[in-house]
């Protein structure tokens, strides 16, 4: 326990500022009230979809709880199922055997049903494109307010699109 | 040549690497397999390809680790009805790579599981995308897939299905847990939900650019596949790669396996009630990565090796920044691993849970870190060097236990090691070009890529179709091996601790579903 403590000391505080919004990276105009907007961005919850990513945009997802960006520190927690999500955070091109399963869990989940599409392949299909096994972009299978190019995005582009998608204009 | 003493003639393939390959018929392949299984070799890869264009059927593809380096046996198979024999029962890995050869090709392997494996009803049994006659662009309505799991009947006993979109950031999949109480009584894996057809993409890009394709099949592991399909465009077209950018390029894979490795130790710890140790191995492997953004432009190098060298330059004083970084890590690492070893309730949840005996990851072809844990000492590295590790003498890591605590071991023990590397490989960093022309290839010509990821040995085979063109590519996961065999090492466990024990392998989904 004392060796513990002591990493944790020595270690101190790194936690960064947050990055500003992008209103570029909007797909579809944002359709929240202000009221809304101001307590999502006091608590949102955010549920994360690989809809048939390579997983190297989810390292960078994972990458948003560490220390640096410490997302939680902005009141933005990740959600085990999209029931109690604000927010889906959907990576990769929709794989064709993924297409039933991202669909349904956008039906779950409650309004305002906020998507972020995140990398080249969310928001255009990316290296895999469209085909018998891939649905290409994210927007092809369900709606989506934000896209955050990159392959993968930074973390810091990541922070950028969900808070862009809980700005208002 | 000869191999095993089997009656099949053997040619070596040109390239660094040693990889000979024979044609077989259906009894030269049994016996074959069986030679390699008793001598203690592997079964690496099995894949099919369509021939029919040039007059000759399909063809089934199985490569082989022995200590001869790799065999590739080559059956011909006929184009009206494609069979040939179950590789299952020798080496049961092999069940799984035939149904999804049988999905993508239309290949059957005779008496064997005919279950689907990437199908997932959301394109007709009779549509296989790598036929060369098949318009892959087609897409169909997806259907609802009622999938035949294994059911286990008792007192007592109930079903727990996960997936295929999990709790946590992760990739999807689908688990069905049949358990008594708490605990396991039997696990099946469904997986294939991120099959993207990239197998299929290929054929749509240059030998000169599929090596960016390749980088994004399993994105934590962007360098191996990388540099896998760069060696085999390489060793078919006869390129020779400068040393520096051969010198990089390992600089690169062993950055890659710091970085995975810093990852899943503070993962694992985590899923062991220490969050502790997530902040504090997530903090180090952020350092980590924003040295290689600054480095060679890329958090994770994506792209960085090209075919025919490296498209990143060490210049000074990067040199100095490793160094210095690698020294801190190190630092770090150790303390890190100072309150793990002592930590009572961590080594409570690691020792002896999830254990994967090493007789079963023998008879599933297990390697990697995962075998490693497991008494299988495979490792590229030190096996068939290419340069420049056979100049840098790289330490096998190697426990028994095959528990999670080993599995923690090999990695803290191969982050140690990797350091080392590094630190050498600046040391001793040629001078000279960083890429070489790539040389036109020859139609028809086959190249193989065999390079020690961080997870295990990625494998690409990669065949030079018209002007440039890709003719057919494969590249293999060594999660293939380790999917099955994580089936048989959760049982008797608790289904609470399916998470750590998962987290301690942290296979690939996209990696072996591409
Ligand atoms: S955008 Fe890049 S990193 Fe993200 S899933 Fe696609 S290929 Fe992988």
């Amino acid at each position: 326990m004392y060796q513990i403590l002591r990493q944790i000391v020595r270690t101190g505080i790194k936690t960064e500022a947050p990055p500003a919004p992008d209103q570029d990276l909007r797909v579809a105009a944002q359709r929240l009230e202000r009221a809304m907007l101001e307590t999502l961005g006091r608590a949102l919850v955010i549920r994360q979809i690989d809809a048939g990513s390579c997983n190297g945009c989810e390292l960078e997802i994972n990458a948003l709880s560490n220390p640096y960006y410490n997302l939680e520190a902005l009141g933005i927690k990740f959600a085990a199922s999209p029931k109690h999500a604000d927010l889906l955070l959907v990576t990769g091109p929709v794989a064709k055997n993924m297409e039933v399963a991202v669909k349904r869990a956008y039906e779950c989940t409650p309004a305002p049903k906020l998507v972020v599409a995140v990398g080249d392949c969310g928001a255009n299909g990316g290296v895999f494109g469209e085909s018998y096994a891939s649905c290409g972009r994210v927007a092809n299978v369900i709606p989506v307010d934000v896209a955050v190019p990159g392959c993968p995005p930074t973390p810091l582009a990541l922070m950028t699109g969900i808070l862009t998608a809980i700005s208002s204009r | 040549m000869r191999l095993l003493g089997q009656d099949l003639e053997f040619e070596r393939l040109p390239g660094a690497q040693p990889v000979h390959r024979a044609a077989c018929d259906d009894a030269g392949l049994l016996a074959f397999a069986a030679a390699a299984k008793e001598s203690g070799g592997r079964l690496v890869a099995l894949w099919g390809s369509d021939e029919r264009d040039r007059g000759t059927g399909f063809a089934l593809h199985v490569a082989f680790a022995l200590a001869e380096g790799l065999a590739l046996v080559t059956l011909a198979l006929p184009a009206g009805h494609p069979e040939y024999p179950d590789l299952a029962p020798l080496f049961p890995a092999a069940n799984r790579l035939q149904r999804a050869a049988f999905d993508l090709l239309g290949i059957v392997a005779r008496g064997a599981d005919r279950r689907p494996w990437l199908r997932h009803a959301n394109w007709p049994a009779d549509f296989h995308p790598l036929r060369r006659d098949c318009d892959a662009s087609r897409q169909f309505p997806p259907q609802n897939e009622d999938y035949p799991f294994v059911r286990v009947e008792g007192e007592g006993v109930h079903e727990i299905a996960v997936g295929p979109i999990h709790a946590g950031v992760i990739e999807p999949g689908h688990f069905r847990f049949s358990v008594v109480g708490e605990k396991v009584l039997r696990l099946e894996e469904r997986l294939g939900w991120t099959h993207k057809g990239v197998e299929k993409r290929f054929e749509q890009f240059r030998l000169a650019d599929g090596h960016r394709l390749a980088g994004r099949i399993c994105g934590d592991s962007t360098v191996a596949y990388a540099w896998a399909y760069c060696l085999a465009a390489e060793s078919l077209s006869g390129c020779q790669v400068p040393q520096r950018a051969l010198w990089l390029r390992a600089l690169l894979l062993e950055r890659e396996r710091i970085a995975n490795h810093l990852g899943d130790l503070g993962a694992i710890g985590n899923d062991a009630a220490l969050s502790f140790g997530l902040s504090q191995f997530m903090r180090l492997k952020e350092d980590w990565l924003r040295l290689s953004a600054e480095l060679f432009g890329h958090r994770l190098t994506m792209d960085a090796i090209v075919p025919g060298g490296v498209a990143v330059e060490l210049a000074d004083p990067g040199g100095q920044r490793i160094r210095e970084q690698c020294d801190a890590i190190e630092r770090e690492t150790h303390r890190l691993k100072n309150i793990y070893d002592e930590h009572a309730g961590l080594q409570d949840r690691f020792l002896t849970t999830g254990r994967l005996d090493p007789a079963l990851a023998s008879e599933y072809s297990v390697s990697g870190i995962a075998g490693r844990a497991s008494s299988q000492s495979w490792d590229l590295r030190t096996q068939n060097p290419i340069a420049p590790y056979d100049e840098l003498d790289t330490q096998i890591a190697s426990h028994r236990s095959g528990d999670v605590a080993a599995r923690v071991l090999v990695r803290f023990d191969e982050v140690f090691e990797s350091l080392r590397l590094i630190r050498r490989i600046v040391d001793r960093l040629p001078r000279g070009g960083l890429t070489a022309p790539l040389p036109a290839a020859r139609e028809g010509s086959l190249g193989v890529g065999w390079i020690e990821g961080w997870r295990g040995d990625v494998l690409v085979a990669l065949s030079a179709g018209a002007e440039g063109g890709i003719r057919r590519c494969h590249a293999h996961d060594p999660s293939w091996h380790v999917w099955p065999a994580l089936e048989h090492a959760i049982m008797g466990n608790i289904v609470p601790d399916f998470p750590l024990i998962n987290k301690s392998f942290n296979l690939a989904y996209s990696g072996v579903d591409s």
